[in-house]
């Protein structure tokens, strides 16, 4: 039945050749320009560390004086050295790190290269375990070496190719502002995006080349860059970073379960207590603990123009449907002569629903096939812009899916009242006005 | 003209009549948000920077290694020097940032010292005696800095320079109505006297949370010697920038290399730079504009499409009227007037719908109110649209011959 019903659609189809295609170029267009939009959209709003993500989170103290103080205000987005470490040395988490992102200046003992600088993120050592960073060559470092101060490096695999041509370099030395580093590990291609642990940084970018621990890149007065955000006497100045009243640095923890989160959260008021009783906080305790995800819709990460564009192609899609819905209305009554004929030959209603769906479906995939092929011209037209995430743009299998899916139901739906519509003709009537 | 008789046809076609209006409704509320949205984008490209923007470029440098600040500040003079002394080049001055950069060094400006709530945001821009000459900002009041009054200073310091110069934007929010020059303003780091105004210069972020503060600058006499690196702003003389450009580089390189100025943003005409700073405002416009034209066309493909098949559905009902005395002009009206009727329907529900989506928008994203304008284009817009669409079915309806009338089928 449906291969007959395929055929009594085509037929239609080829008849009105114009209007098929006006309705498959609707169809394709809207489709097009929503799976272009959806599919950066869903790339941009993606869990950066999938599996892992539900359990890290980022504890928020407010440090800072009454001036400007408003009830209700969410703490400030960073911490400062002091609130930093004592949170990092409590360990009151499964995982803790304390970390911010600088630039290096790196000095290649090859002379063919120039020095250049490096982006760089000084942390201390869970980093690495905490957010599954995957290792090409050697290993992270300890916390022994973290708090010795060691002069160590785990560099990225990009650097690695451009310093070292790609062997194993474990052991080398890397020279950063007249000083030796020993490398002691590679990172493969690691690129969470978000790059959700520095907001401050580009957030879709790629990560950094050079990854120093942060007691050593304090010693070697690394400069730091991102936001410092300061209050009452506090200054930007590099040299008293660690006593200054300025938040620069971010603090991520890794909480196993629920019970977990609530001590870590009640840890947290407490902390803020004491701090506030030793007369270095001022404000009333104001202490949060968003999860990552939920962290990444405070700070809106994903683009405002991009949710504005998802929409406007969403809205290009539903003028496009329908414009379909009418114009099969219109083409399905104008054949109700022959659909009253054929019900009058003993076609049931359902028969005859079933005949025009299958019609409509067949715009349907159509609509969907060109529409897929516009969504690849749309996304390579994404990649060729300038912005940081363009580069992630790529259709993954399921946003295939979901293109289809969408097209085919949307025609499938579009055809539906036409298609009721023609249904309800009374054969009688049309037969005897032929 | 009779509209009733038109009505009692619509009311046989229900459906198809409010298909068409509702699409022409969408379309409406669409294109007037579109066309808004590419009007606040295209304004917000257009603002001026108040700079000679056609000779000027920009050279980001780092040291190699980290210069101690005073050390720091004699290879910037030295630079300086280097690039002032180029043939192609009119003037050259040292800051932290520049306008449309991005980003930089914001701060909040008060009349008081005690005052709790800022009087207003400002960039603040590092400068030395050139930087007016070196922009071509046009100075309006008061006086530019002198040689011996530029001093010099790294992160290590707190801002509390003696003397500034504001903008006249900043000036005229602060002191409306007043000569700024001479007036005492607070800084973070203490009070500063206003000696000179100049007239318009743009703020280093053009981003939304930046608009506030708009054009209202605080201009600061030190050279700011940060061991990453800080912008050397160079003004050529009209019409040789291509050719200074490299040479500037090959100069600085060549008087010290221990320097690194990147290849892909080390350094940038000024041209780049706006066209970086606006990129994502220009892109948005582009592709609002094409969802645009696709929709009106395809929205007037559905009309003549649908109404294409509404002749040929009465055919033989045209044939008699045509046969009982109706010219091929009564005909031609009557498909007019009624898309006429279709479309001010449309276009009814299509304005509500293009308000509600507008008023939505502004609490989603950043945007404004509609202004009343876009609607009432809009409307015009798509009135023509569904007349111009219709013209070719009316057409064909009105060269129907009398005798259809007396055909079956």
């Amino acid at each position: 039945m449906l291969s007959y019903y395929l055929d009594l659609a085509l037929r239609s189809l080829r008849r009105n050749r114009i209007l098929t295609a006006l309705m498959v170029v609707a169809i394709a267009l809207g489709i097009g320009a929503s799976m272009t939009t959806l599919t950066v959209l869903h790339v941009l709003s993606g869990d950066p560390l999938p599996g892992t993500s539900q359990t890290l989170f980022y504890p928020q103290v407010d440090p800072r004086d009454m001036d400007g103080y408003e009830e209700g205000k969410r703490p400030p987005d960073q911490v400062t050295w002091v609130d930093g470490m004592n949170l990092l040395r409590a360990k009151r988490a499964d995982r803790q790190a304390l970390m911010t992102g600088g630039a290096v200046p790196v000095q290649p003992t090859q002379s063919n290269i120039d020095p250049f600088f490096s982006d760089a993120r000084f942390t201390s050592s869970d980093f690495f375990p905490m957010f599954k960073v995957p290792f090409l060559y050697g290993r992270a470092w300890s916390e022994s070496e973290d708090s010795a101060k060691a002069r160590v490096v785990v560099i990225s695999r990009v650097l690695n190719e451009k310093l070292f041509g790609g062997k194993d370099s474990i052991g080398q030395t890397l020279r950063m502002k007249d000083t030796a580093f020993q490398v002691i590990g590679v990172i493969d291609t690691w690129r969470p995006s978000p790059r959700f642990y520095d907001l401050n940084m580009d957030t879709y970018g790629s990560m950094e080349d050079v990854f120093v621990p942060l007691s050593t890149a304090r010693d070697v007065r690394f400069d730091h860059s991102g936001s410092t955000d300061c209050w009452g006497t506090g200054g930007g100045d590099n040299d008293r970073a660690e006593i200054s009243p300025c938040v620069w640095l971010q603090f991520w923890v890794q909480l196993g379960d629920a019970g977990k989160v609530a001590a870590y959260r009640d840890y947290l008021v407490h902390y803020s207590q004491e701090q506030k009783a030793l007369g270095r906080f001022q404000r009333p305790p104001n202490a949060q603990l968003p999860g990552l995800m939920e962290w990444m819709d405070i700070n809106k990460v994903v683009p405002g123009d991009v949710r504005l564009q998802t929409w406007l192609a969403l809205g290009f899609l539903l003028v496009c449907l329908v414009n379909t819905v009418g114009l099969m209305l219109a083409k399905f009554l104008r054949r109700s002569g022959e659909l009253g004929v054929r019900r009058a030959l003993g076609a049931s209603k359902r028969e005859v629903f079933a005949q025009l769906l299958v019609e409509s479906a067949v715009i349907g995939l159509a609509g969907g096939f060109f529409g897929l092929l516009l969504a690849f011209a749309g996304l390579w037209l994404v990649r060729q812009q300038p912005s940081s995430y363009a580069a992630l743009a790529h259709m993954s299998p399921g946003m295939l899916l979901v293109t289809f899916l969408l097209a085919v139901g949307a025609t499938l739906l579009a055809g539906l009242l036409p298609a009721w519509r023609a249904c309800q003709i009374t054969p009688a009537l049309q037969l005897k006005s032929q | 003209m009779q509209i009733k008789p038109i009505l009692a046809a619509l009311r046989r076609h229900k459906a198809g009549t409010f298909l068409i209006a509702a699409q022409i409704a969408l379309t409406l509320a669409i294109v007037c948000n579109a066309l808004f949205i590419i009007q606040q984008r295209v304004a917000h490209l257009s603002e001026p920077s108040g700079i000679d923007e056609a000779n000027i470029f920009v050279i980001k440098n780092e040291w190699v290694g980290a210069p101690g600040p005073d050390q720091a500040d004699a290879r910037m003079r030295e630079d300086l020097q280097v690039l002032r002394q180029l043939p192609g080049v009119q003037n050259a001055t040292p800051s932290n940032s520049y306008p449309l950069r991005g980003s930089g060094w914001d701060d909040a400006v008060r009349l008081k010292p005690d005052q709790v709530q800022d009087s207003s945001g400002s960039t603040i821009y590092f400068a030395d005696e050139h930087f007016v000459d070196t922009l071509d900002l046009k100075l309006i009041a008061g006086r530019n800095f002198r040689a011996e009054e530029v001093g010099h200073m790294d992160m290590r310091y707190r801002l509390a320079p003696p003397i500034v110069m504001i903008t006249k934007a900043l000036a005229q929010k602060l002191f409306p109505g007043d000569s700024a020059v001479g007036k005492t303003i607070y800084m973070v780091g203490g009070p500063a006297t206003v000696i000179g105004v100049v007239d318009l210069l743009q703020a280093q972020s053009v981003e939304h949370w930046a608009s506030e503060f708009a054009y209202r600058a605080v201009i600061i006499p030190e050279r700011l010697n940060l061991s990453l690196g800080s912008f050397y702003i160079v003004r050529t003389k009209p019409g040789q920038l291509a050719t200074t450009m490299p040479a500037a580089v090959k100069a600085l390189f060549a008087e010290n290399p221990r320097r690194v100025i990147n290849d892909d943003d080390g350094i940038l005409s000024f041209k780049e730079v706006r066209s970086r700073a606006y990129e994502r405002d220009r892109g948005m416009a582009i592709l609002m504009g094409v969802i645009c034209v696709v929709l009106l066309a395809i929205t007037a493909a559905g009309i003549v499409g649908l109404t294409s098949f509404w002749v040929g559905q009465r055919r033989k009902q045209i044939g008699v009227r045509r046969a009982l005395g109706a010219t091929q002009q009564d005909v031609l009206q009557y498909f007019m007037t009624e898309n006429f009727l279709i479309s001010c329907g449309g276009v009814l529900m299509g304005a509500v719908l293009a308000i509600a989506i507008n008023l939505w928008m502004v609490t989603r994203f950043e945007m404004h109110r509609l202004s009343l304008v876009y609607l009432i284009v809009g409307v015009v817009l798509l009135l023509l649209l569904g007349q111009g669409a219709v013209l070719a079915p009316a057409l064909r309806a009105s060269r129907v011959p009398p005798v259809e009338a007396t055909r079956s089928v």
